[in-house]
């Protein structure tokens, strides 16, 4: 099935710079209904008022983080097939880890290239 | 003569008993201290009475006897070092400079990094009007300054983890003053007491060295606009 590149992605990141490298880098790829949140909490609120084909969330955020969303997204019986792409400077094994447990559909590492982002949105969505 | 003697170290004896119950007394209290830490001073006079006390010990004391002596060095030596650090410097002026100076470069970055996105953005406009290996070649230069501009997340996070140790630091010093006693925080900050030279009508001004008028870049609030330089260059009277 063809990936609807029609459909809403929500970006999640406390660094205004980073929004905006995300933004321009899914305008490329040609996914250019994207919305912006600040940190975990205004992301969720935006998630269970519109309807989303993907969220791309920061980890590190105040106050909700990036693994908080995510539990709550997977908790929602409304939200929780929607694909989550973490994308964040956190390495960690334990982070990786604890995101997988939690439902995490794939996970990029800081710094990232467009070629990492369109494998992962592949990965994710299907062939495009 | 025995007699006076035995006497003699019988009331020394006692002697001893009562400055070991005082002893004791006192360690006691700065065990039960609430707060759980010991003034540094109070410890070492505590050391210094034990050392003080008592004439006749075993081999195994004499051990222990040398091993509180280097403690108590130890002790008066990292009180003088942390006078001679100017540990009120290192709060009221190195650690909020060195933050601040950290949260102009974050703002720095991010200016300059949106500055560049503006023109990529506007490079993006042109490529929407081309064709061709143009528009291809276009489309790969303005992917890599995104992907490039990701460096002002990065570095951004990164400060911002140093000025949270510059913060533990700074809690560090004052546990440290406050276990070492007021006394230690003291000493005037040295920029409070910068050298002065006599100016040949009496008055006083500032020595300032070369050293001194190393600064680096200036944070916005402290800097003089290029208005202001000119004006003090060539403005009225100069």
């Amino acid at each position: 099935m063809a990936v609807d590149k029609n459909m809403k992605v929500l970006i999640v990141d406390d660094y205004q710079t980073m929004l905006r490298i995300l933004r321009n880098l899914l305008k490329q790829l040609e996914f250019l209904n994207v919305e912006e949140a600040k940190d975990g909490s205004t992301a969720l609120a935006l998630l269970r008022k519109e309807k989303f084909g993907l969220v791309i969330s920061d980890w590190n955020m105040e106050p909700m983080t990036g693994i908080q969303l995510l539990r709550e997204v997977r908790a929602d019986p409304a939200l929780k097939s929607i694909p989550f792409i973490m994308i964040t400077a956190e390495s960690k094994s334990e982070n990786v880890i604890t995101a997988k447990e939690a439902g995490v559909s794939n996970y990029i590492v800081k710094p990232f290239n467009s070629e990492t982002l369109r494998a992962k949105l592949v990965s994710v969505l299907g062939e495009f | 003569m025995a007699r006076g003697k035995k006497k003699q170290k019988a009331s020394g004896g006692a002697g001893a008993r009562v400055r070991a119950a005082e002893l004791r007394t006192r360690i006691s209290r700065l065990r039960s201290r609430r707060d759980g830490t010991v003034p540094a001073k109070d410890a070492v006079a505590v050391v210094d009475d034990i050392l003080a006390a008592g004439t006749r010990i075993s081999a195994r004391s004499r051990k222990l006897r040398a091993e509180i002596r280097r403690l108590s060095d130890f002790i008066h030596a990292a009180r003088s070092g942390i006078v001679a650090v100017r540990t009120d410097e290192v709060k009221k002026e190195f650690i909020p400079t060195a933050t601040d100076e950290l949260d102009a470069i974050i703002e720095a970055t991010a200016v300059a990094t949106n500055d560049i996105m503006d023109a990529t953005e506007t490079i993006d406009k042109v490529m929407g009007t081309l064709t061709g290996d143009a528009s291809a070649q276009l489309m790969d230069v303005t992917t890599k300054i995104y992907e490039a501009c990701g460096f002002q997340d990065i570095t951004g996070q990164r400060i911002t983890k140093v000025v949270k140790a510059l913060k533990q630091i700074e809690e560090r010093v004052d546990a440290m003053v406050a276990a070492f006693g007021p006394d230690v925080d003291a000493r005037p900050a040295k920029t409070a007491g910068l050298a002065k030279a006599k100016t040949t009508d009496g008055g006083a001004k500032k020595l300032i060295t070369d050293a001194d008028l190393l600064h680096g870049p200036q944070l916005k609030s402290a800097a003089k606009t290029q208005e202001e330089i000119d004006a003090l260059l060539f403005g009225p009277g100069r």
